[in-house]
């Protein structure tokens, strides 16, 4: 390479380097990132189906039900308007997962409105805390199951 | 009396502090050579030396000194006429960054007394400690939360400057002044931050009964000693910055500068190496998920200054042995200052909800927010001011040892920006009101195939000589371990057909990677070969180790989740895993339920024993897994809920070479240490060499 022109060269490749960056970023958010809606957003946008996405509410009273497995659980999640969403899920659930509390799940929407649960993360917001701490995130709470 | 004494020890901890920056920079201005260029020039000729070599071995000129009063008149070089000796200013410098520390760590040690002593007048205490608490979480307890862990950062950013100003004797003394200012600057941003707004020591009177008791999943041994192992790679990467900062006030930027920051960047780098590694295993058996690494931004919060510090770790070495990417590398140093940075603010703002988010305060945040803008903005000016007085180091073709590097830093850069974006776009789109989640799926997709880029570049890399490399022959050096790679290829597709393109390829890249890895010490003599060689080829061994870990993992791995009864058995893998009881169990601070497993494979059986916990205080449900490490992975095993029907939940995993990710993990790491012991021997021998010649 010419003597002179190295200095360019190199600045050039960092340039292309942080800017390949940004475009890769981009189109991969474009398909991967995981939207959050809660029962009212599906009932007022229509059901996201064909990508993942992350739904959350309130685990109503009475919904959940155990499959013959052991293993599989189905429940409820609704919020303050008066649409729901059915939630299926196989595996263990988080302590902190039971009726009347906030849950937010990860997965999937079935074709018939169904949704169909990979992660259930109830464990952010109220397990890793000690309770004292509980009135300061309370507005974190509320704004991620609004 | 023992919190007041460790307010007042912080206080004239950072009084000191202030009082380093001003004397630094007094003391940098006063040293200011008459005529500017010239002077610089006569400094450059300690630092940078002859053109022709700069190859520290052969030229123990170019820094090290004798120990004896700063030795310039020992220089060899007509310093000692424009550069007057350091004044009374320069001289109180050094002892001031000395006692700095130790009323910093005085204030970490009377802090540490309280907890235990579980002194409940004590709000931080009564927060996060109970009486009942085991005596080593009382400990740790006093940096697992967020007062306490600011305390142990600039502590040891407090050390980290001590341990500068007493050691480092090779740089140019007017750099190193300017670099302990620059130290006590970002120390000072931390002591207010500490005494505004997060002050470990606050009293609480009345003082309660009890205390609140330490989150349960911080209830590990694994705590002691995860949060401070991270805390001194951030601080080695600011003294890092610090030495960057300084060069570029005085306008020093050289191999000596590199030389002089280079066992920091590599300390720094091992810290994060084994935290990051550490953590992962962490997660891994405490959160009982059966995953190594989430893509949690509180992990991409290290892995980010650990990337940083990596192409860091790299550049500082190119421009050490051959004075070239000098802009290079100190835009390197203040892009990985600000990752570490950026970590802190992510994970100490509560912007984050996490386990390492301990709370959340606006305040604490804006305030960490505006050290940080800060911090960086003033780099990024210095930066900006001062590049153009960076002269163009060497030249070197593309094809060499490197042009590789800079392809290293290439790629670990668009690996650190998909990170970055991806940890920040979630919360950039809440601020805009839009929830979105970004998790493995965007990281593996997007940061995998570059990982396995550099991966390959890794494997090029070592094998190619310095300036200038005939690609034929290069071809020739790599052809043994291409080879090896492609016997892979055959194996894996004939033993395992049906496998993902990732594992297959990371498998593949495992076998032909750790074989060129090791071709550098083909033909050497291994014993006459220098430490810092063998620290690289164990490194990148270790980082070969830990892929074919991952790939192996995300292959071959087995998972059963089950409801059984008492008696069953599940089988899972190579295992017949019997549930053979299910019993209360209590320990000091818990009780729990506890299961017993018996795994048999072929003929050989263990017993596991996972738990499902129930902790006092607070009161909180936690699962411990039950992992059994045989040679060829592991049995990884979870105990749920139980029904109606008298079934209990059981999840098992059989984890094949899972294990290998951390065996790499810490390889690396130790390839780090070998290489900082073999750079600092070599610095010391050379040093004392030119010492004797001096007297001689």
């Amino acid at each position: 390479m010419k003597r002179k022109n190295q200095r360019l060269a190199l600045l050039l490749a960092a340039a292309a380097a942080v800017v390949a960056a940004v475009l890769l970023a981009m189109s991969a958010l474009k398909d991967q990132a995981a939207y959050f809606y809660t029962p009212g957003d599906v009932a007022r946008q229509g059901v996201p189906t064909g990508r993942a996405v992350r739904i959350g509410g309130m685990v109503q009273t009475g919904s959940i039900r155990r499959a013959a497995d052991g293993v599989t659980i189905d429940f409820v999640v609704g919020d303050e308007t008066p649409h729901t969403i059915p939630v299926r899920y196989r595996g263990i659930v988080p302590d902190l997962f039971k009726e009347k509390s906030g849950v937010v799940a990860e997965g999937r929407f079935e074709a018939g409105g169904r949704f169909v649960a990979t992660e259930i993360l109830a464990k952010h917001d109220e397990n890793y805390r000690p309770p004292v701490l509980d009135a300061n995130t309370g507005e974190h709470k509320s704004r991620s199951l609004k | 009396m023992i919190a007041e004494a460790g307010l007042g020890a912080l206080w004239l901890a950072a009084a000191f502090s202030l009082l380093q920056l001003i004397l630094g920079w007094m003391a940098v201005r006063e040293c200011l050579p008459i005529g500017d260029g010239e002077g610089d020039h006569a400094k450059h000729g300690g630092g940078v030396g002859g053109e022709a070599e700069t190859i520290p071995l052969r030229h123990p000129s170019g820094g090290p000194r004798p120990h004896l009063a700063m030795g310039r008149h020992v220089d060899g070089y007509s310093v000692s006429v424009e550069e007057p000796a350091p004044s009374d200013v320069a001289r109180l410098v050094r002892p001031i960054a000395i006692v700095q520390a130790v009323f910093a760590g005085l204030a970490f040690l009377l802090l540490i007394q309280l907890f235990l002593r579980t002194d409940l007048s004590v709000e931080l205490v009564a927060a996060n400690s109970h009486s009942m608490k085991p005596w080593l979480y009382k400990f740790a307890g006093a940096w697992g939360n967020h007062e306490g862990s600011m305390l142990l950062w600039v502590t040891v950013l407090a050390l980290a400057g001590a341990a500068v100003a007493l050691l480092e004797r090779s740089l140019n003394e007017r750099t190193l002044l300017a670099t302990l200012a620059a130290q006590a600057f970002i120390g000072l941003g931390f002591y207010a931050f500490l005494l505004f707004a997060s002050n470990p020591f606050r009293r609480l009177l009345p003082a309660p009964v009890e205390g609140n008791g330490l989150n349960p999943l911080l209830q590990d041994p694994g705590l002691a000693f995860h949060p401070p192992t991270l805390y001194f790679g951030y601080v080695g990467i600011s003294v890092a910055f610090s030495f960057a900062v300084g060069a570029l006030i005085t306008r020093d930027v050289g191999p000596a500068f590199a030389r002089a920051m280079r066992p920091w960047v590599l300390a720094a780098w091992i810290f994060l190496t084994v935290g990051i590694t550490a953590g992962s295993y962490w997660a891994y058996y405490e959160l009982g998920w059966g995953g190594w690494w989430f893509w949690d931004p509180v992990e991409n919060a290290s892995l980010m200054p650990w990337l940083a510090a990596t192409a860091l770790l790299h550049s500082v070495t190119v421009l050490a042995t051959r004075d070239s990417l000098r802009a290079w590398t100190v835009m390197l140093a203040v892009v990985a200052f600000s990752m570490s940075m950026i970590g802190t603010f992510l994970v100490r703002s509560g912007i984050l909800t996490s386990v390492h988010a301990f709370a959340v305060d606006p305040k604490r945040g804006a305030f960490i927010l505006i050290l940080l803008a800060l911090y960086i903005g003033g780099a990024l000016t210095l930066f900006g001011v001062r590049v153009g007085t960076v002269k163009e180091g060497s030249q070197f073709e593309v094809a060499s040892r490197e042009g590789a590097l800079v392809l290293n830093n290439l790629l670990l850069t668009v690996l650190l920006g998909l990170v970055l974006i991806g940890t920040l776009y979630p919360l950039v789109t809440e601020a805009i009101g839009v929830k979105v989640s970004v998790g493995p799926p965007y990281f593996n997709s997007a940061a995998g195939p570059i990982g396995l880029l550099l991966v390959v570049a890794m494997a090029v890399g070592p094998l190619l000589r310095w300036r200038r490399d005939r690609l034929k022959e290069a071809g020739r050096r790599l052809a043994v371990p291409a080879a090896i790679g492609l016997l892979a290829v055959a194996l894996v597709v004939l033993l395992a057909p049906g496998i993902g393109l990732l594992p297959l390829l990371g498998l593949v890249l495992a076998f032909g990677v750790g074989a060129a890895s090791v071709a550098p010490l083909w033909r050497r003599n291994l014993r006459r070969t220098p430490l810092f060689l063998w620290g690289m080829v164990i490194a990148h061994v270790g980082i070969a180790v830990s892929l074919a870990g991952m790939a192996a993992e995300s292959a071959f791995t087995r998972e059963k989740l089950v409801a059984a009864r008492v008696g069953e058995t599940i089988p899972v893998g190579p295992y017949q895993v019997r549930f053979a009881a299910v019993e209360p169990v209590a320990g000091p601070n818990w009780t729990a339920i506890e299961a017993t497993l018996t795994a048999t494979r072929g003929g050989r059986t263990f017993q596991l024993h996972p738990q499902s916990r129930l902790f006092s205080a607070p009161p909180t449900e936690t699962s411990e897994t039950a992992i059994q490490t045989v040679l060829d992975g592991q049995l990884y095993t979870v105990l749920g809920k139980s029904d109606e029907a008298g079934r209990w939940q059981l999840r098992l995993w059989w984890k094949p070479f899972v294990t290998l990710i951390w065996l790499g993990g810490f390889l690396v790491a130790l390839g780090g240490l070998l290489a900082l012991i073999g750079r600092v021997w070599r610095a010391w021998r050379s040093r004392r060499r030119s010492f004797e010649e001096a007297w001689a």
